[in-house]
Parts: C-alpha cells; sequence; structure tokens
C-alpha cells in the first residue's frame, strides 16, 4: 500500500510541476482572496490583525476546493480512470497517493499565504510550534476530506460545480479550529490553542481511516 | 486446461440497460478470439466484463479462474485492455506512462523499456509529452504499457483504429508472440481484413448475446494447409504448417 501510494503521489506531483496550475492559478488565487478581503475589512490595523488567522484559513479552504478539483481532473482524461483501476494499485494506495500530493501542494500554499498574511497584515505568531502543528493537522484533514470527496463527485458531469457544495461545509470544523488555534499563536497563548487540536486530530484520523477503508468502492461506484 | 474466459447465460447492465442479456462464450488461453458485431451489439460491454470493470449481474464468469460474481476486480492486474481512448497522462512523457504502468504491477523499469523499444518508441517519442503524440503515437505507447505488463489475457477493443500500416503488423506480430506466450487473445474489430486473419475464432454479436460463431482466419489456414512433414510418430499431434 506504501509502495502504492508513493508511486500515485509521485505521478501526481510530477503532473503538477509540469502543467503549473499551482503555480499559476491556485497559488495567485489565494492571495487574491487574501488582499480581497483585507480590502472588504478595511484600513484598521487591529482589526486586520484580528482577522488575519481567518482570512488565512479561508483562503486555504478555497485553495483546496481547487487543488482538489486538480487531483480529480488528471484522471478524468479518456480512459485514463478505468487505466487506475486496472493498473492493479491498491485503492487504498491512491487515496493515500492522492492525498500526500494534495497535502504537499497545500503545505507549499501556506508557507506563500503565511508570508502574504506577515506582510499584509504585520502580524507575527509567537508559538511557532502551535502554527505548524495546526497547520499539519489541518493539512491532513483537509487532503483526505478532500480527496474522498473527490471520489465520490468524480463521476458526475456536474463535479465541478458539486464539489465545492459537498466539501466546505465538511471542512468548516478545519476552518474554525484552524483559524482559532492560529489565534492562541500569534496571541502567544498556547495551552488555549492546544484545546483547537482536539479537533483536529479527530478530523485527520477519522477521514484518513474512511478514505482507506471507502476509496476503493467509491472508486467503484464513480 | 482450464479455460481463460468462461461465461455462462452472464449478463451485466451498463445503468439499467442490459449491456450484456445472456452471454455464452468460452476459449483458452493460446487462442485469439475476434467479436464482431453492428455498433451497441455489446463488444465493448464483454471486453469491459472480462477486465472486471462492469460487474455481472447473473449467470456464471470465470477469467483467468477469478469467480467474476464473487469479485470483479480480483482479475485485474492480470488483463491488459487497450480500449477507444489510450489511457495516458497527458503531462507524462512516453516513457513515465508506461514506467508507471509498470511499476504499479512491481515489475522493473527495464521491462517497460523493452516494450518502448519494441513499439518503435524510441529517441524524442519517448520524452515528448503524451499529450503532444498523435492519436496513433497514443495507441502504440497504451499497447506498450499492456505489452510490458505481460498479461495473462489481452482485450483489445478496435485495436487497429488509428494505427498505421507498420503499425498493424507490429500488432499482429505481438499478439502471435502473446499466444506462443500462452496468453488469451479477446479483440473486437469494425475492421475484418486486418482482424480475422489474426483470429481463431469470430463470434458475432447482437443485442448483447452471441448470435453465431465462424472459424477464424488462422483455423481456416491450418485446416486449409494441413502439411505434414514427416508421418507423425504414435500418439504424438505432429507438426501443422501455418500458411
Amino acid at each position: 500500500m506504501w509502495r502504492d501510494a508513493m508511486l500515485v503521489a509521485g505521478k501526481d506531483l510530477r503532473i503538477e510541476a509540469r502543467s503549473r496550475v499551482g503555480l499559476w492559478q491556485v497559488v495567485p488565487f489565494a492571495v487574491l482572496v487574501l488582499i480581497l478581503v483585507a480590502f472588504a475589512i478595511g484600513p484598521d490595523t487591529q482589526s486586520l490583525r484580528n482577522a488575519a488567522p481567518g482570512i488565512f484559513w479561508i483562503a486555504v479552504l478555497f485553495s483546496t476546493v481547487l487543488t482538489i478539483q486538480r487531483s480529480v481532473a488528471i484522471e478524468s482524461g479518456e480512459g485514463t480512470r478505468d487505466g487506475l483501476r486496472l493498473s492493479g494499485i491498491d485503492p487504498a494506495g491512491i487515496f493515500l497517493g492522492k492525498a500526500a500530493a494534495v497535502g504537499l501542494q497545500l503545505l507549499v500554499l501556506q508557507v506563500v499565504l503565511w508570508a502574504g498574511v506577515t506582510f499584509l497584515f504585520n502580524v507575527r505568531v509567537h508559538v511557532v510550534w502551535l502554527a505548524l502543528v495546526t497547520s499539519l493537522l489541518a493539512t491532513v484533514g483537509l487532503a483526505c476530506a478532500g480527496v474522498l470527496y473527490g471520489a465520490l463527485s468524480a463521476g458526475l458531469r456536474v463535479r465541478d460545480t458539486l464539489l465545492p457544495l459537498l466539501v466546505l461545509p465538511v471542512l468548516a470544523p478545519v476552518l474554525l479550529a484552524g483559524s482559532k488555534a492560529w489565534q492562541a499563536a500569534l496571541d502567544g497563548n498556547a495551552s488555549s490553542g492546544t484545546e483547537w487540536l482536539r479537533i483536529l486530530i479527530p478530523f485527520a484520523v477519522i477521514y484518513l481511516v474512511i478514505g482507506i477503508v471507502l476509496y476503493g468502492p467509491l472508486q467503484e461506484a464513480a | 486446461m482450464a479455460p481463460a474466459v468462461q461465461l455462462r447465460a452472464a449478463v451485466a447492465l451498463a445503468g439499467r440497460f442490459p449491456a450484456l442479456a445472456g452471454v455464452d462464450l468460452s476459449f483458452e488461453a493460446g487462442e485469439v478470439v475476434l467479436v464482431v458485431g453492428a455498433n451497441g451489439a455489446g463488444k465493448t460491454s464483454l471486453l469491459r466484463v472480462c477486465a472486471g470493470l462492469l460487474p455481472v449481474t447473473s449467470g456464471q464468469a470465470l477469467v483467468l479462474g477469478v469467480d467474476l460474481t464473487e469479485d470483479h476486480t480480483a482479475v485485474r492486474r492480470h488483463v491488459g485492455l487497450l480500449g477507444h481512448a489510450a489511457p495516458l497522462y497527458d503531462e507524462l512523457s512516453a516513457a513515465e506512462n508506461v514506467r508507471f504502468s509498470v511499476r504499479a504491477l512491481g515489475l522493473p523499469a527495464s521491462a517497460g523499456d523493452q516494450a518502448l523499444e519494441r513499439l518503435g518508441l524510441v529517441g524524442r517519442l519517448r520524452t515528448t509529452p503524451a499529450g503532444r503524440l498523435s492519436a496513433g503515437q497514443r495507441r502504440r505507447v497504451a499497447l506498450a504499457a499492456l505489452v510490458a505488463r505481460r498479461p495473462a489475457l489481452w482485450l483489445l477493443d478496435e485495436p487497429h483504429a488509428g494505427l498505421d500500416t507498420p503499425a498493424r503488423s507490429l500488432l499482429a506480430e505481438l499478439i502471435g508472440e502473446a499466444i506462443a506466450d500462452g496468453a488469451a487473445v479477446l479483440l473486437s474489430s469494425h475492421e475484418p481484413e486486418y482482424s480475422v486473419p489474426l483470429s481463431d475464432r469470430v463470434v458475432v454479436m447482437g443485442g448483447g448475446r452471441i448470435t453465431g460463431e465462424e472459424d477464424g482466419g488462422r483455423r481456416s489456414q491450418l485446416s486449409a494447409v494441413p502439411a505434414v512433414e514427416s508421418p507423425p510418430e504414435p500418439g504424438t499431434m505432429g507438426t501443422w504448417h501455418v500458411a
């Protein structure tokens, strides 16, 4: 399963690196979300600082939807979905590989957004380990849930418009817990931040396990 | 010898539509069976059933010893399907596509390289992204992936479509090598001038059923030219020459 996951992740990342959709579309889109929400809040520095964690995670969430759509689109070429089903790769390996590829892209995106938030909103993270752990846990949850719902919508003609409707409500706990934990990391209040990790940890574990078990049947049904 | 494919009253649904409406078909390793019929006759569905992509809802279906009515997915890694569309990732090169396919089975990358060479995919063709290849070149890449995986059952859907004359000759050679290695081949085609000479049997499909059967070109040639070089030893089959 792990060998299969590495194979699929390597293939997806290579395709993304060649297509440059992430670089020229997803990253600019995420930065645009930061800027537009900042415009909507106004020039008040304190308001922007207070809103920074929420804006960061909203940008990550919307970008997750785009990244998942790309991950699904890779397998939507004529014959490629059947090709993957016939490849002999364990469906759990496909799920883990696709989630790993999405997760890695989201982590790179968060580094860019972190720099953007620091520059635009003039904020500084005081508890760096808390911000890092939050990002890692949230990324695992976002990637696993996203790939799972991506598989659910893969065979549908309306998947591009349906996927955000399916996945955004499901990812709401990550938005809430991520924003609160990051706020605590900005404020230097580690103890209140770790409380929110109690939401992110089970979210990530549950979707990881569900994905490993259900990706195969979902792939067949799609 | 157990049949490579044994279908008895096999029914498969595509949505609510019966794509196969009770198919009886059996053939062994070393045989090439051609399926012909009008559009919508059920040829592609038959191939997809044998590939384990379309579940059998009733009847019996054994492919390479796997009971498809119990687990239709278990047979997949042992079959090779060349469908209408080449299952390639456009951003990856021909070599990368074939290597992904062979590494998925745990085979060495060299198996893919040998297949690419066999299909004439050398030089710039190896490194060109699949999205920039012509339809015929894409089909050759897909065929290279199939050859490299050395499946026990070849399932070829309109295999001559998009291929030029040298590639069609090469396909005939590859099919010959596959059956010599003990594989079975099931192909569908609308081009009998190319496909009948390759086949042992020709089955006719209509309305999701087998409606007729004839000898294919290989069997006709065998029976037409039964040249025996020397009298066979008692208890042996003798030597038959294909014209």
